[in-house]
């Protein structure tokens, strides 16, 4: 009988680890099942990318629309060439839109924000944003600003 | 002379005690036992191991997740950022507060009464009768006990991360009134399932092996009286702690050192 109770708690114990390691998966990590959705891939060029990173959102109006997959540099261009992941039910983004790199916050993470065009065509997958806008960067602006350009 | 030949000794000590402990670790692993006996011993172990421990890393865990939501909401208030504390409690109790604090919980608490007992029936020659009676005590005494260690330490640091975590919860969304859908959407989008739980729980899972290692080797190895068991209980606590912290700093340079 006393083994069978020890049986039971070293059971609870288990089953306890395992709900932890789920609600870390789950509540902690963001982790869904259907975090695999459809997406189709779009890309962007720009001059500087400032602080954007892998796995940074893409968002229109404020609501986030995909990820950014991957960031590398053109070689001939010399411009960073980034490489989003859009969710497929988003699919009406204007060809003409542009995309412009955005800081959350004075402090936060950057991001893409997707400003709408009005063009008819929308983007589909493996097209290329025609404008976009580079990162803000501070040290630039005031430099700028200082030698009167 | 007299001093190199102490620091020979001493070196030729250490590189022995190295030695046999390997030799120790590889009789225990390759000798597993039957399943339909090893079992039972296992879950005792289990159940004298991990789940006796869970009082100290729950009461623990608490408190820390506490703490560290306090001590994150006064600095990042001033900047205010308050909303960052969940990111900042999920990220620390993850990545290293839940494996390291755990590990040395874990050391004091079943570490040394696992050194204790092995100790204990050296000297009282339990051991040495088990082998005339044809028993490997390796098998019955040993690895239900370095599994047990094992398999009872990344689930003990888990649950430590989750009670930090909402602990955490309590002080900053309940009591310092950090709004909760930013408390968790912050953590949520800063903490990477495999990147930071995943390498949490393989920190965990080898600070348990190192433990369980130390504590049985130190109690199979300990000089057969009293004074030899309260040594190798000392040395055990000594020893696991600091391994644990070493080897967390190897670790986290190879995990989160690509910069």
């Amino acid at each position: 009988m006393v083994q069978r109770t020890t049986e039971i708690v070293v059971g609870f114990f288990m089953i306890a680890g395992l709900a932890a390691l789920l609600f870390l998966a789950l509540q902690v990590s963001g982790l869904s099942p259907k975090s695999a959705a459809a997406t189709y891939t779009v890309y962007a060029n720009f001059n500087d990318v400032g602080g954007l990173t892998p796995r940074g959102k893409v968002s229109m109006a404020g609501v986030t629309v995909g990820s950014i997959e991957s960031i590398s540099l053109d070689k001939n261009t010399f411009q960073a060439k980034v490489t989003m992941a859009i969710r497929s039910d988003v699919d009406t983004i204007p060809a003409d839109s542009a995309a412009v790199i955005r800081t959350s916050g004075l402090l936060g993470e950057q991001y893409i924000d997707i400003s709408i065009g009005g063009d008819m065509e929308s983007l589909g997958e493996g097209d290329t944003f025609y404008s976009t806008q580079s990162a803000m960067n501070l040290e630039r602006l005031i430099s700028n600003f200082a030698s009167g350009r | 002379m007299d001093y190199v030949a102490g620091f020979g000794r001493r070196s030729l000590e250490v590189v022995g005690s190295l030695g046999r402990a390997t030799q120790f670790l590889f009789g225990v692993l390759v000798g597993v036992p039957k399943p339909a006996t090893g079992f039972p011993l296992l879950i005792k172990q289990l159940y004298s191991v991990g789940v006796l421990s869970l009082a100290i890393v729950v009461v623990s865990g608490l408190f820390i997740g506490m703490v560290l939501a306090l001590q994150g909401y006064t600095i990042l208030s001033d900047y205010g950022s308050e909303a960052a504390i969940g990111q900042m409690i999920a990220l620390t109790l993850v990545r290293e507060l839940g494996p390291v604090v755990t590990a040395l919980l874990f050391a004091g608490r079943a570490g040394s009464a696992l050194t204790a007992e092995i100790g204990l029936m050296k000297a009282t020659e339990q051991l040495s009768s088990m082998e005339m009676m044809g028993v490997d005590p390796l098998r019955r005494v040993i690895a239900p006990r370095l599994w047990a260690g094992f398999i009872a330490m990344p689930i003990l640091a888990m649950i430590f991360s989750v009670v930090g975590i909402w602990g955490g919860m309590l002080v900053g969304v309940d009591w310092l009134g950090v709004f909760e859908g930013s408390f968790w959407g912050n953590m949520q989008s800063s903490v990477d399932f495999v990147d930071d739980v995943l390498n949490g729980v393989i920190k965990s899972v080898v600070f348990g092996f190192v433990c369980a290692w130390i504590a049985v080797y130190q109690g199979y190895d300990c000089v057969p009286t009293s004074a030899g068991i309260s040594s190798a209980t000392t040395k055990t606590v000594v020893y696991s702690s600091l391994a644990v912290l070493g080897l967390d700093f190897v670790l986290t340079a190879v995990m989160f050192g690509d910069f």
